[in-house]
């Protein structure tokens, strides 16, 4: 009876895969026919109405900043207070300052103060190679714009740990304040990065300042959500049994919340710092000095021997401030176990003699110049910069066959003809397709979303090359997927591929996007090509460990049980795991597109074009500016459709 | 089978003033939970009922008990059955619905958070099933935690928190951490720190539960070692009848929050309130736990009444050889009256657990 009827059913109601190919199928005809037509094309300098309005807004601002109250007494005074604060911190190890032609300490003081606050948070494994690392800094010739980048990025953190560690501490104690940050911090986590820089500028101006206040707040998220979680996953039992002591709320904090949640909340630092580093490189692009300033500069004259010079510095720097923060993480916990007496009073007499020589070292630095200015003569800097121009001119002249033939290839085949189905389209025969895919592979509610955030990109007067920076952002979350999907089920099925893998996704996650622009650029070239292979290997550690965990958590009663029915490899996979892991899957899909969205833009550099080079163009030209808002806005409005999109697929697929 | 009527003594009311009564206690979970017990209409519906109509849960509904100065009260039921909560309530770990709780004299619903703090700083003190220690500190340092957050000054409470390691045979780990220990040690560690603050009831809610079989066996042997040695009143939650009959020296049966039945443990094996407690005491070994008073049976007139004779409070185990060596009926007597006869018959019946 039953059996009889579901057929039935099933040939009334197409389902939605039909009715998905049948959109798609409409669209094409469609398109054929009216291509060419409403395309709202816009030139690289055309400027729409709304550009003008937020440039004459700007100007306004600009003129008002030093008699409107709200600056006056406000936005003024947190750039003035930050401002003060960076400068200060700059003087100490950046720039000459207090009428000193060096900064206060010099390199070897900074080097000796790194390697001993590395002992002291973690051990000597780790921070005899910090040391090193910030020595090799100086030798790569980078000193100063290394210790610019540090000095910002240490700024940022401090402020940022200032507010996200009490903010933290009360969404973990108060349901009803973590419900209230929680989609707050969820939304400013799918933002790409520099999306915070524009309107900032548009408050705090161009500079430093700006720039260390867009790193606070790109920054302070995670230490709020570690800290939160941390001090959420406290053992109930404990804290109950704190409180049948008769313990204060205060006591049980102090005495059992933050002590269970140290852990978690050094967690959150590393990533509050890993977050600041990444954007204090990108802030370049605001006029923030530093490593970025380097790479960026480096990257609009196409010399790629320095940008890798300083890029590699970037790498060093991130890699140190990892290290040892992770270290530090891990060290509580082996510390305690270590009950034999002689290592503490060992650690205690190296920390007492390290401090002395510490203080040594800066004392020397701040009086003689060979300690305070890195020595010029032995840098580097140039071998290395020679050596990368001279590998990537061999590679130009003698792989340009293969590299430009795998550009020209998958140019031809998939980013032209999507970024021609997209640009090409009447716009509101376009939004109608996504619109119709959105309620079928999602939900209404995503539907309305991707409704109401195309009609706002038409406003935005950019809908061609957002449509143009879409193409690039399908291509290249495609490639990742594709990435994803066959290293993610090795990784999940293989221990030993898992263990040897992990470590270097781990490490490539925590490195500036920024970085991978440069050798992408140096077998590329500037291109489309270049920006979306550098956004695929940012954004493919995260979707490759995404589905490998999923495919690890199928569960293995559910794999063996198919093993044992006599299912091939190739069965278990496409039949078992994957089905299963569906939601890992669209999860996957989600973290790439959020992250291609990033590099995409930041790829503008390189070549991207599209929105990117107008975010980027609009911080360097002042008749561009409104326009550069406005992608920025334009890629914010992309980065929540997609991203409501995916989820609610995820959802669906649940 | 119940008892004499004039032997069945009331056990389920204290006649020494109560260390802590309880009156038609409520704990419910849920929206709007405080207009369950207030309506007649509510509060009769089932567990099942309830959650359908009104998204709440009574976790804890209408239970009554005294519990005398140096008892050991033992709250039995199945899992779900509401004993957590109702042991939380206590000391308001979790906030009762209603009903009225007196301590010592005081109405604990109408201590202030200070009061409360103290109450539970030096009169109450819980063991909890999964230990609830500080992963973070020693031993010492966590049997210490009670004294420290009164403010007790360190050398004291170092010294303090020696004597309790001691007490429950914890000496010579002062220095490891919990996760070094085993459950069984975790859980003396959970015991010592009880008991530091020296309060005047212990609360433990399945406290050898996550414990091995022989290991739990030792932990009881223990608690009734400390109570013997310390004479404290216990609470004392589980949800295994033997454990209960082996500490208790009264027993609350729990079912779906409300109390069912209460009584020393021969009463509950000997006459069970209905079929949910039947069927809890069912394997029970009868002989271990009745008295000669459960299983006797009127003189009848052609028993010969010249053999050994026992008091009534005598358990059967401990009668089984004299009875059976016997060729005649053993007679019950208590004050020289004779109270009743046991036969081989009787006590067979007992033994194989049919009685
Ligand atoms: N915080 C809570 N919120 C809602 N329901 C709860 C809560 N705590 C316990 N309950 C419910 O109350 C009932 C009794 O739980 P509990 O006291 O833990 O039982 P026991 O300890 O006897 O296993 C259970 O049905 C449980 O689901
Ligand atoms: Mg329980």
């Amino acid at each position: 009876m039953t059996a009889l009827a579901l057929p039935r059913v099933l040939a009334r109601r197409p389902s939605r895969g039909v009715l998905l190919i049948a959109a798609l199928a409409a669209f094409l005809v469609l398109w054929v026919v009216l291509r060419g037509l409403h395309t709202l094309s816009l030139g690289a300098s055309q400027l729409t109405p709304l550009h003008h309005a937020v440039n004459d807004f700007n100007d306004a601002l600009g003129a008002g900043r030093n008699t409107n109250p709200l600056f006056l007494y406000f936005f003024n005074e947190i750039r003035l207070v930050v401002d003060e604060f960076v400068t200060f911190v700059q003087a100490v190890i950046a720039q000459p300052a207090f009428g000193r032609p060096v900064p206060l300490i010099g390199w070897l003081g900074v080097v000796a103060i790194v390697g001993y606050v590395s002992y002291a948070v973690a051990n000597w494994r780790v921070a005899l190679p910090a040391a090193a690392g910030f020595a090799f800094l100086g030798l790569q010739g980078l000193w100063q714009e290394s210790m610019d980048t540090l000095a910002l990025t240490l700024s940022a953190v401090v402020i940022a740990l200032l507010f996200s560690l009490p903010l933290g501490i009360w969404a973990g104690l108060s349901d009803r304040f973590n419900r209230l940050i929680t989609p707050v911090l969820d939304f400013m986590q799918t933002m790409p990065t520099f999306v915070y820089l524009a309107p900032l500028t548009l408050i705090f101006l161009i500079g430093p300042a700006s720039a260390t206040i867009a790193t606070i707040v790109y920054a302070a998220p995670p230490a709020i959500r570690f800290t939160a979680h941390g001090i959420r996953s406290a053992p109930h039992d404990t804290v109950e049994a704190s409180e049948s002591l008769g313990a204060t709320r205060r006591q049980t904090l102090v005495k059992v919340l933050l002590p269970a949640a140290k852990r978690t909340i050094v967690l959150g630092i590393n990533q509050t710092i890993m977050a600041a580093l990444s954007m204090v490189t990108i802030a370049a692009l605001i006029d923030a000095p530093g490593l970025g300033k380097t790479v960026v500069k480096a990257l609009q004259t196409l010399d790629v021997g320095t940008a890798f010079n300083a890029g590699l510095a970037i790498v060093v720097m991130a890699i140190v401030l990892d290290r040892v923060t992770t270290a530090a993480g891990a060290r509580a916990e082996r510390a305690r176990l270590d009950t034999r007496p002689t290592s503490t009073l060992v650690r205690r007499v190296v920390l007492i003699v390290g401090g002395a020589l510490t203080l040594v070292a800066v004392w020397f630095s701040t009086t003689y110049l060979w300690a305070a200015e890195f020595p010029p003569d032995v840098s580097v800097g140039p071998a290395i910069a020679q050596a990368a121009t001279t590998v990537t001119d061999w590679v130009q002249t003698n792989l340009s066959p293969v590299t430009g033939g795998i550009k020209d290839v998958v140019t031809l085949v998939l980013i032209d003809p999507l970024q021609m189905l997209l640009t090409e389209s009447p716009w509101w025969l376009l939004a109608a397709l996504v619109v119709a895919v959105s309620a079928l592979i999602g939900s209404a509610r995503a539907a309305l979303v991707s409704a109401a955030c195309l009609l706002l990109l038409v406003g935005t007067g950019l809908w061609a090359d957002a449509m143009a920076t879409l193409a690039s952002t399908i291509v290249a979350t495609a490639i990742v997927m594709a990435l994803g999907v066959v290293v993610g089920v090795w990784m999940g099925r293989n221990q030993m591929v898992d263990r040897v893998l992990r470590p270097g996704l781990d490490a490539g996650q925590t490195m500036p996007a920024f970085v991978y622009l440069v050798p992408f650029l140096a077998l590329f070239g500037a291109s489309r090509f270049t920006a979306i292979v550098a956004a695929v290997v940012f954004a493919a550690p995260v979707a490759i460990k995404v589905v490998a965990d999923g495919i690890r958590s199928v569960s293995p009663t559910t794999v063996e049980a198919a093993t044992a029915a006599g299912s091939s490899t190739w069965q278990l996979i496409t039949k078992v795991q994957l089905p299963m892991a569906r939601h890992a899957l669209t999860l996957a899909t989600n973290q790439g597109l959020i992250y291609v969205l990033s590099m995409v833009v930041v790829g503008g550099l390189v070549g991207a074009g599209a929105l990117g080079y107008d975010v980027v163009a609009g911080f360097s030209q002042a008749q561009l500016y409104g326009k550069g808002l406005a992608a920025g806005v334009a890629i914010v409005l992309l980065g929540v459709m997609l991203d409501r999109l995916t989820q609610a697929a995820a959802r669906r697929s649940q | 089978m119940a008892a004499p009527p004039e032997l069945a003594e009331p056990t389920t009311t204290v006649k020494t003033e109560p260390v802590i009564s309880v009156r038609r206690l409520w704990k419910v979970f849920g929206p709007k939970a405080e207009r369950v017990p207030g309506s007649p209409e509510l509060s009769a519906l089932s567990r099942r009922e309830l959650m359908d109509k009104t998204g709440c849960t009574a976790a804890v509904r209408g239970i009554d008990f005294d519990i005398a100065p140096g008892e050991v009260f033992v709250v039995m039921g199945l899992s779900g059955s509401g004993k957590s909560t109702l042991v939380r309530c206590l000391t308001r770990l979790i906030e009762p619905t209603a009903g009225e709780m007196v301590f010592e004299g005081e109405d604990i619903l109408a201590a202030d958070p200070r009061r409360l703090r103290e109450l539970r700083r030096s009169k109450f003190s819980m063991v909890f099933q999964h230990f609830g220690l500080l992963p973070h500190r020693r031993v010492i340092d966590n049997v210490c935690y009670g004294l420290e957050i009164r403010g007790v000054r360190k050398a004291d409470r170092l010294e303090r928190a020696q004597e309790v390691i001691d007490l429950v045979g914890l000496g010579g780990c002062e220095r490891s951490y919990p996760d070094q220990l085993s459950g069984g040690m975790q859980q003396r560690v959970g015991l010592a720190r009880a008991l530091a603050g020296d309060p005047d009831v212990l609360l433990f809610d399945e406290p050898f539960s996550a414990l091995d079989p022989l290991i739990r066996r030792d932990m009881q042997n223990e608690v009734i070692r400390l109570h013997r040695e310390v004479g404290k009143t216990m609470v004392f939650i589980t949800h295994d009848l033997s454990e209960a009959l082996k500490l208790g020296d009264r027993i609350l049966i729990m079912r779906d929050g409300k109390a069912v039945q209460s009584g020393t443990g021969e009463e509950l094996v000997g006459a069970p309130a209905d079929d949910y407690v039947r069927d809890f005491v069912r394997d029970v070994p009868r002989a271990d736990v009745l008295t000669l008073k459960w299983i006797m049976r009127p003189a009848r007139p052609d028993d010969v009444l010249d053999g050994p004779e026992f008091g009534p409070h005598v358990v059967v185990r401990e009668a089984v050889r004299a009875v059976l060596a016997a060729d005649r009926p053993v007679k019950v007597v208590r004050d020289g009256e004779l109270l009743g006869v046991v036969g081989h018959e009787e006590i067979l019946a007992s033994v194989a657990g049919e009685g």
